[in-house]
């Protein structure tokens, strides 16, 4: 049995298509990532699947229970995170965490080595109020919250955004014991580089999945052939690219601009060397042209970019 | 102005026992990008607050645009842009509306409103939907906007604070396509982010770690001089260099001690 199964889940807002025809499914101890910007109807996702909203059309089981039909025994075995940080400001960090150990019928001590990879972190700040926690250990505060009556599968909804770029890869590489541990999680991120965390990643947009898969097969599909492109001033050398006559496309990444060919059957190498020709006679005789390995940010642009 | 847009020597803010920024001295120059960069809590924040005049440091010198951040902190408002990630724009009034409160806020004359507001709303694209509240508009669009609006007085120092966060990719990359062209004009940008490829972008970045900043210089020369090949490693191994890759207690004491 899957983890999950959603089968052409939509959602409307007014005039808003929040989620239009989603369907996927989740296998147990996956670890399982949306990955998309904001509005791309992640948090609407999230909710249907813990059962806080009801979709219009469509229909999901998580644990093999229905979202809507089910939602008193599935909100006791679903750890659910919520993208704002929905803890009480004014209690401890012992105290929220007593909390939320109540509800569930249960205490800290008796979940201790469950929360514990997490705990750790944070028993020596275990009298601070919440509010005074800097982002990291909120989000690792919350996250301990979401553990602590031993839910069956995870469902986080953008648990490192506004997170700096270190706190986010603690964050990470505790996802990454929990799954180890056997522990399905489902996480949501508006940062692209986190999808190479996950075992297979929805990348998504406007409401709909671009594609399920591995992060390696959603690359691996990436069709055009795409270059690296260094020079000196790389304003103007972005803006000569994209006068190049078989240019399809051309953005800024870090150091480098990624630029991709409208040519999509020669062979790269020919293309760098075509590129590198055309820039030298542009004035760029210092530029460095190489072929490249897509990102998943290059397929999630290449996606989207007849919608932009 | 001179060429240094902005020049800061041993600033410091204490609040109470702790110290939220330790010393910091640095200089933009006019026309610069500059990327803030640090954890969580390591006193960007608190710093940007200072600079802007809406903080007044313990000790400390900064020059804002020539202007005292002391005395002068009025003046400094009047020429500087700040924009925020969150809050820029008043959602409930149109693209065309919000350009005429900020102009106005700003003494622009009427004549300059109308030709600003053309101009703006032909760039990115947005005479289409020029009337319709901003509240209706995707994320991106309203963040280019708002950056186009703290440029409506032609400031010459802009602020930007997480302007790209949430963002699509396309998006984001049109939005740093804005900075170029802003600073190509001469703006100087000082911008914080918490994309480590967006760092790369920038002229010169610091990166503040515990108040103080323990690296300053451009992308390139600063990944050379660490041996390293991301200002993403880079970052890493400033903002937690006791454990070097394990999660731990270290780093995260140092972090929790900072509130936002």
């Amino acid at each position: 049995m899957s983890a999950i199964g959603a089968e052409s889940l939509s959602k409307r807002f007014g005039p808003t298509r929040a989620l239009d025809k989603v369907s996927f499914t989740v296998e147990e101890g996956e670890l399982f990532g949306f990955i998309g910007p904001d509005g791309a109807g992640k948090t609407t996702l999230f909710r249907i699947l813990v059962s806080l909203l009801i979709p219009d059309d469509g229909r999901a089981s998580v644990l093999g229970l229905d979202v809507v039909r089910d939602y008193r025994a599935l909100r006791q075995r679903v750890g659910y995170m919520p993208g704002r940080f929905s803890l009480y400001p004014d209690l401890s960090v012992h105290e929220n965490l007593t909390f939320f150990a109540s509800v569930f019928g249960t205490t800290i001590e008796r979940e201790y080595e469950q929360i514990k990879p997490i705990y750790i972190q944070l028993e020596p700040f275990k009298d601070r109020r919440a509010a005074a926690l800097s982002g990291g250990m909120k989000q690792k505060l919350a996250l301990c919250c979401a553990l602590v009556h031993r839910p069956d599968i995870l469902l986080l909804d953008e648990p490192t955004t506004g997170v700096d770029a270190v706190s986010r890869r603690e964050f990470w590489d505790l996802l990454g014991r929990l799954k180890q541990g056997g522990l399905t999680a489902v996480v949501s991120t508006p940062y692209m580089d986190e999808a190479t965390r996950c075992d297979r990643i929805a990348l998504m947009h406007r409401g709909h999945l671009l594609g399920v898969d591995t992060p390696e097969a959603i690359t691996r599909a990436f069709e055009r052939p795409l270059l690296g492109v260094r020079a000196n001033d790389r304003y103007r050398v972005l803006l000569a690219l994209r006068k190049y006559e078989h240019a399809h496309s051309a953005y800024p990444f870090g150091d480098v601009i990624h630029s991709t060919d409208a040519r999509v059957d020669a062979p790269v190498e020919a293309i760098a060397s075509d590129v590198k020709t055309f820039l030298s006679s542009s004035g760029f005789v210092d530029a460095w042209v190489e072929p490249l390995t897509p990102t998943v940010e290059d397929s999630f642009i290449a996606h989207t970019e007849d919608a932009a | 102005m001179s060429d240094i847009a902005i020049a800061v020597k041993d600033l410091t803010r204490k609040f109470g026992d702790f110290i939220a920024v330790d010393h910091i001295t640095f200089g933009v120059h006019a026309g610069e990008v500059f990327g803030f960069l640090g954890a969580n809590g390591a006193g960007k924040t608190t710093a940007m607050r200072m600079l802007i005049g809406l903080l007044t440091p313990t000790s400390g010198t900064a020059r804002v645009a020539g202007h005292d951040v002391y005395a002068e902190s009025e003046a400094i408002k009047r020429s500087i842009g700040y924009m925020s990630q969150r809050f820029s724009l008043y959602e409930d009034l149109t693209p065309r509306e919000n350009i005429r409160l900020y102009g106005g806020i700003y003494g622009l004359t009427r004549a300059q409103i109308r030709e600003r507001t053309d101009r703006m709303l032909t760039r990115l694209d947005l005479a289409q939907v020029a009337d319709q509240p901003v509240s209706r508009l995707p994320l991106g669009w309203r963040q280019k906007l708002a950056f186009s609006v703290a440029l409506v007085h032609e400031p010459h120092i802009v602020f930007l604070d997480e302007p790209t966060s949430g963002v699509d990719p396309i998006t984001r990359r049109q939005f740093w396509e804005l900075i170029y062209e802003a600073a190509s004009r001469g703006t100087t940008v000082l911008v914080t982010t918490h994309y480590m490829d967006e760092a790369e972008y920038c002229d010169r970045i610091s990166i503040m770690v515990a108040g103080r900043i323990a690296a300053l210089g451009p992308p390139s020369e600063l990944k050379r001089e660490y041996r390293v090949d991301s200002i993403d490693e880079l970052f890493v191994r400033l903002a937690r260099p006791i454990e070097a890759g394990r999660t731990g207690e270290a780093g995260s004491a140092g972090e929790a001690g900072r509130g936002q």
